[in-house]
């Protein structure tokens, strides 16, 4: 097991220089332009100058050696520096990150956001696991039965109804008719006494509902198909036909076994949380990473993308590992060597 | 009570149909007694039907805009009322419908062969194991929308020249979001892979030295079936959704060309002005995806020989 | 079994009942009229909360989030807007025609009061006394000085410096007088230092970052010392500003608003339900929404929308140069002295036609309500620029195009589509993505149709068509398109410099990377002649008549087709006072004005 940790580990380091290599081509092949959004009475000719100040036009090999330094020497250096104030070498001179459009470090940026999305996407993640997980297990148990059909319909809908349009149907009747929660996120908010704990929690019911929602209507289909795929093997009989109780059967063999797809899902689901809702955070503003990106996509912030993707795929490599671990750990019969 | 009587409607059918059926029979015999399945087939083949052969009938074309009927509700002229430009709503829907069917499906069974071929190649062989799954992490590690606007950059006007602006257009997309939804499916896959080959009927069939890709056919995927399935349902919602996301991008199908998707994003400014506007493609995603839900779990009850005979 | 299956099917029923009916009967919108009352009994409790100490908390809602406060290094006009709360110019425009306002200077100079030089070579201006950093320090000509070597030094990038570069220098005569030298006469010498662009900065502050070194200054570029209302409290990149009055501000008792929170991010249409509906917010700004979205919202009662007319024009730029995607990267678009001419859209008659098949009145009642009117000059403000030689086109008239187009010998095919010598009347046009832009090319393709134009359209997101990326296709200066529609202005309130950069030099090509500002790729040498003479003409009134003709040669020519004026548009709350809406300058340049009621 150690061994076979230490090698996908191993593995993983040329399978990530590649990726970033790759997104990193895409990223400067792609048409979007830092300039883009400023206002057409800037003549053609400054944008030029501005682009060219900001490195854009640099052949792809320059500019990917570039962040190459200042993320994987730059910036690990900075923050030992940080942690233990020593200072290697000449550290005024070293270049961070720097994001296009804030002209600011991008690891900044990302911790910023970096709060708000694991409460608000984290959350929800767990709320719609809690949820799907119940409802996947009594649909399965009770297949075609009242609370299955309801189950397989809610969750179907819920799955085909894009988040945008949850989201604002939320928005127009929780916030516009009714009042009861505010439709903005605020992220001045400190949570010092009950009162600010309370609104904290009321900006955070909309999001999190939406996101939840989807998660859980994804998840308890393939939780519902898992059991019922139990249900009926040759164990399940013989543990009848031993006279066990159904409950017994259930909890004791089924959900352990039937979990097993299930656990892996839910692993291989972590990176979407760090990745943000880009959709759901922009509907109510939730300044987490989603938004990040999304803004740093639209104003063709071409470093900061590479960054925040390029954490990303670390997140995804290193949670496949996990899946695969637990996975292992879960059914004995699979060995890794 | 309803399971025993359908139990015995399936027991004398196969009795009635032949002395020895063939298994796709059987399976076939099954989904026709499977009340869900008759429900799924029912409305998707309403649908179906609707979206191709109503435009032939419904008088309005989805595109003439009359500006003397602007943003009407429900009436017998419009059935469906009218969007901000008085387009016909319904026209819009059945022509809507045909892109997004045919979308939701291309792009549905692309990522399923690629998903799956990859998660079985993964799971049963191996040697293949690491370098597959570290090519799915390199998918899934991929930003979505830069990747889009470099595709479009590099492949819209070839395609477009080569098939025409719309069947250009409507590979493109296709392609998009095949190539992009199919790593989901490939873990799964894989994981379930690897649990089945450590099952006895598969090491009997080892040992009796049958070949990989006969067990891979006939052992494994029969076995996996379920999973696929959800994936596959799924995935048509998905791939239905992600096309209104990119024509919203103007990545898509230009804005003359309604797609359900689109129509759904576009009404929603309009939800307390004009609900029709939302309430029917709404709807008809989520009729579409739920039929093909029942039909796939029908498909799955139908092929597992232990639910059939239960 | 078959039970559940009915009630699934009564569910789905009577969930299609549900929407059935007139939109008055609908789920959602019973709820809200029946309720109204209730409604606004909970959300007023829920403001008077709020209310309680919060009276003096300005919010202010931008669907795009500021990532900068120094406007020269901005990236959008959401970073000047957000930074013209703290840094302001020495003057401004009015929200009235534009007149200008002294704002850090105490006067205007103009060639009567001698502050501007006969030969129109410099400019003198007299700053304030009383004018005081948010640090404490007085302001002074030194720092007026410093912001022209700030933004037009080489290595810097700056965003603003088209306004520099034809100053020669700045001086500082005494401690609060500084002339601005330029290299040639200026007959319209208030480039620098006025309006939201160019803004002074601090010279304290920003001493260390000149050129290159500009870039690392973080701390400067979110948190500028400034001499407005506002001072930065807290500043997230990307997200929201905290600011807080400037205890010395000049104006006693000024600003009103003790705090203002500036959040940004989203889109417009839940931007202006945060006004309009649920009134969490007192402003919000472009809310470039359908006009009965925008309506049903203000229904509420609880914010207004406000307009300013600038120089804003939604216009059709009508492709002069062959586009055909089979010509490749060396032909497509180019102009190529004229070798290059558009198959069907170098003919006058054509262009004609499009533009008088256009309803203007309906596209402006269907996309812009009271935030667009119909215009058929590229020039529409100030009042004095704008011709009445063009007014023909406010009329659609389909027969006169129609029979233009059948005088000019094209020929209605089997398919309605008109063509000439094998050549078929159809156009790719091309727009960025908005609702509003797209609901507008349905209509004007409708309109085409019916003089036998045939038209695909293309939108394209604008985060590409705006930029200017080499490599990519669908910029609007490559313009690989037959007509292209979207939104220019002038800065400021002279147009000169506007007019001048769309002679035959100014065609975007290889040879200047697609820099250049001929859009429509129009070129003729009476065109050229008549900007040279403007470039001479020194006399205001022999200037505004030039610009007039000039205008008039543009769009008699149709190498543009002015389609609207279109005003900025925002949303208030209805206790908000004070507010001047201005579509010259940054909308927020009286903020210290404000207040609530």
């Amino acid at each position: 097991m150690l061994k076979y940790t230490t090698r996908r580990l191993m593995f993983a380091i040329p399978t990530l220089i590649v990726i970033s290599f790759v997104l990193y081509v895409l990223l400067d092949l792609a048409p979007s332009d830092p300039t883009g959004n400023l206002p057409l009475t800037i003549p053609p000719e400054v944008r030029e100058k501005i682009r060219d100040q900001l490195g854009v036009n640099d052949p792809i090999h320059v500019g990917y050696l570039k962040w190459m330094r200042q993320f994987f020497i730059n910036e690990p250096l900075h923050i030992f520096e940080q942690a233990t104030g020593l200072s290697i070498g000449d550290s005024s001179e070293r270049v961070r990150v720097v994001s296009f459009t804030t002209r600011s470090p991008v690891v900044d940026l990302i911790l910023d956001r970096l709060p708000q999305t694991l409460w608000v996407v984290g959350l929800s993640y767990v709320v719609g696991i809690l949820i799907a997980l119940p409802i996947g297990v009594i649909s399965a148990y009770k297949q075609y039965s009242w609370f299955d059909q309801i189950g397989t319909f809610v969750s179907m809908v819920g799955f085909s109804v894009p988040t945008f349009f949850t989201g604002l149907l939320l928005i127009i009747l929780f916030s516009s008719t009714l009042g009861w929660l505010p439709s903005i996120y605020d992220t001045t908010l400190r949570v010092t006494d009950f009162s600010s704990f309370w609104q904290q929690v009321k900006q955070m019911i909309m999001p999190v509902t939406v996101l939840a929602f989807y998660n859980a209507a994804q998840l308890s289909r393939f939780m519902r198909a898992s059991v019922l795929e139990n249900l009926n093997q040759d164990y399940v009989r013989t543990a009848r036909a031993k006279g066990m109780k159904d409950r017994a059967i259930l909890v004791g063999h089924i959900l352990r076994n039937s979990m097993l797809p299930v656990v892996t899902m839910i692993a291989l689901g972590v990176p979407t949380i760090f990745s943000g809702a880009i959709i759901t955070e922009q509907i109510f503003r939730v300044n987490g990473l989603g938004h990040l990106l999304i803004h740093a996509i639209q104003n063709g912030d071409i470093y900061l993308i590479q960054s925040l993707t390029f954490i990303f795929a670390v997140l995804i490599v290193l949670f496949n590992l996990i899946a695969d671990l637990l996975y292992g750990v879960l059914d004995p019969r699979i060995k890794y060597t | 009570m309803a399971l025993k009587g359908q139990q015995a409607q399936y027991q004398q059918a196969l009795l009635n149909a032949q002395e020895h059926p063939s298994p796709w029979m059987i399976v076939w015999i099954a989904l026709r007694n499977h009340k869900g399945a008759l429900v799924g087939a029912g409305v998707f083949g309403f649908i179906t039907f609707a979206v191709l052969v109503g435009p032939l009938f419904y008088p309005y074309d989805p595109a003439a805009i009359d500006l003397t009927v602007r943003n009407q509700g429900m009436s017998w002229v419009h059935w469906f009322g009218t969007d901000n430009l008085g387009r016909d709503t319904l026209a819009r829907i059945l022509s809507g419908g045909r892109v997004a069917l045919s979308v939701g499906f291309t792009a549905m069974v692309l990522s399923l062969v690629l998903g799956t071929a990859i998660g079985l190649l993964a799971g049963y062989y191996k040697r293949l194991d690491g370098p597959l799954m570290r090519f799915t992490d390199f998918f899934l590690a991929l930003p979505l929308l830069p990747l889009l606007l470099v595709i479009i950059v590099f492949f819209r006007d070839t395609l477009s020249s080569t098939f025409g602006q719309n069947m250009g257009i409507f590979l493109l997309v296709v392609v998009i979001i095949g190539i992009t939804s199919w790593m989901q499916i490939a873990r799964i896959v894989r994981s379930e892979t690897l649990a089945l080959k450590e099952r006895e009927f598969v090491k009997a069939a080892v040992s009796v030295g049958t070949s990989g890709r006969h067990i891979v056919i006939n052992h494994i995927l029969p076995n996996i079936l379920s999973p696929i399935m959800v994936s596959a349902t799924l995935g048509i919602a998905n791939a239905i959704i992600t096309e209104s996301t990119l024509s919203f991008l103007g990545l898509g199908f230009p804005s003359d060309f309604p797609t359900w998707g689109r129509l759904l994003f576009d009404g929603s400014n309009y939800i307390q002005i004009n609900v029709e506007r939302v309430i029917w493609p709404g709807l008809a995603i989520s009729l579409t995806v739920l039929s093909i839900n029942y039909m796939g779990d029908a498909l799955r009850d139908a092929i597992d020989p232990r639910v059939r005979n239960k | 079994m078959r039970k559940h299956i009915y009630l699934i099917g009564l569910f789905l029923v009577t969930s299609l009942l549900f929407s059935c009916g007139s939109p008055q009967d609908s789920e959602i919108a019973t709820v809200s009229s029946t309720d109204r009352n209730n409604t606004m009994e909970s959300t007023e409790n829920l403001e008077s909360v709020e209310l309680n100490g919060d009276s003096r908390t300005l919010k202010i809602l931008y669907w795009q989030a500021p990532s900068i406060l120094n406007p020269y290094l901005s990236s959008g006009t959401k970073d000047i807007e957000s930074s013209s709360l703290i840094v302001e110019p020495l003057a401004r425009y009015d929200s009235v025609d534009g007149e200008m306002v002294p704002w850090l200077a105490s006067t205007i100079p103009t060639m009567a009061n001698g502050g501007l030089a006969s030969d129109y070579r410099s400019i003198t201006w007299n700053l304030r006394t009383d004018v005081i950093w948010s640090d404490g320090t007085s302001f002074t000509a030194a720092d007026v000085v410093f912001t022209w070597m700030y933004c037009s030094n080489e290595e810097f990038g700056c965003v603003s410096s088209n306004a520099f570069k034809d100053v020669a220098q700045v001086v500082a005569v005494d401690t609060h007088t500084v002339r601005v030298e330029f290299t040639k006469p200026m007959y319209f010498p208030y480039g620098p230092f006025v309006g939201s662009l160019t803004p002074i900065i601090q010279k304290e502050q920003f001493k260390d970052c000149l050129g290159a070194a500009a870039q690392a200054c973080t701390e400067q570029n979110f948190n500028p010392v400034g001499t407005g209302p506002f001072m930065v409290e807290d500043f997230k990149a990307n997200d929201v500003i905290t600011f807080i009055a400037n205890p010395n501000y000049r104006e006693e008792g000024k600003p009103y608003f003790q705090k203002v929170i500036f959040k940004g991010g989203g889109e417009a249409s839940s931007a202006a339900r945060a006004v309009l509906e649920t009134g969490e917010f007192d402003y919000a700004w472009n809310l470039q929404v359908e006009p009965e979205v925008l309506e049903g919202m203000q229904d509420t009662g609880k914010g207004e929308l406000l307009t300013g007319f600038g120089s804003n024009v939604e216009r059709i730029m009508v492709n002069q140069t062959n586009n055909d995607s089979s010509l490749g990267r060396e032909k497509r678009s180019l102009y190529l002295d004229g070798t290059n001419p558009h198959p069907f859209l170098s003919d006058l008659n054509v262009r004609r036609a499009l533009s008088l098949a256009i309803d203007r009145s309906i596209l402006v009642e269907v996309g812009y309500g009271d935030t667009g009117r119909p215009m058929c000059n590229v020039i529409p403000a100030p009042s004095k620029f704008v011709s009445d030689n063009n007014e023909e086109c406010k009329t659609q008239n389909i027969e006169e195009a129609n029979r233009l187009l059948d005088e000019a010998g094209w020929v209605r095919g089997r398919d309605g589509v008109r063509a000439k010598d094998g050549i078929r009347l159809s156009m790719l046009y091309q727009t960025s993505t908005n609702s509003v832009r797209q609901d507008t090319q349905a209509l004007v393709k409708e309109w085409w149709s019916q003089i036998g134009v045939e038209t695909e359209l293309r939108h394209i997101d604008g985060a590409v068509f705006f930029g200017s990326d080499q490599g990519s296709p669908d910029t609007l200066g490559k313009f690989y398109a037959d007509v292209q529609m979207y939104t220019n202005n002038f800065e400021g309130i002279d147009p000169s410099e506007y007019v001048e950069s769309w002679v035959c030099e100014e065609v975007p090509g290889p040879h200047n990377d697609w820099n250049a500002s001929n859009i429509p790729r129009g070129c003729s040498a009476d065109f050229d002649a008549l900007v040279e003479q403007l470039e001479v003409t020194e006399e205001s009134q022999d200037r505004i008549e030039t610009i007039k003709q000039i205008n008039d040669f543009v769009v008699q020519n149709y190498w543009e087709i002015p389609l609207i004026w279109r005003a900025r548009v925002s949303a208030k709350s209805v206790s908000l006072k004070g507010v001047k809406m201005n579509g010259w300058d940054s909308e927020l340049w009286n903020v210290a004005d404000w207040y609530r009621e």
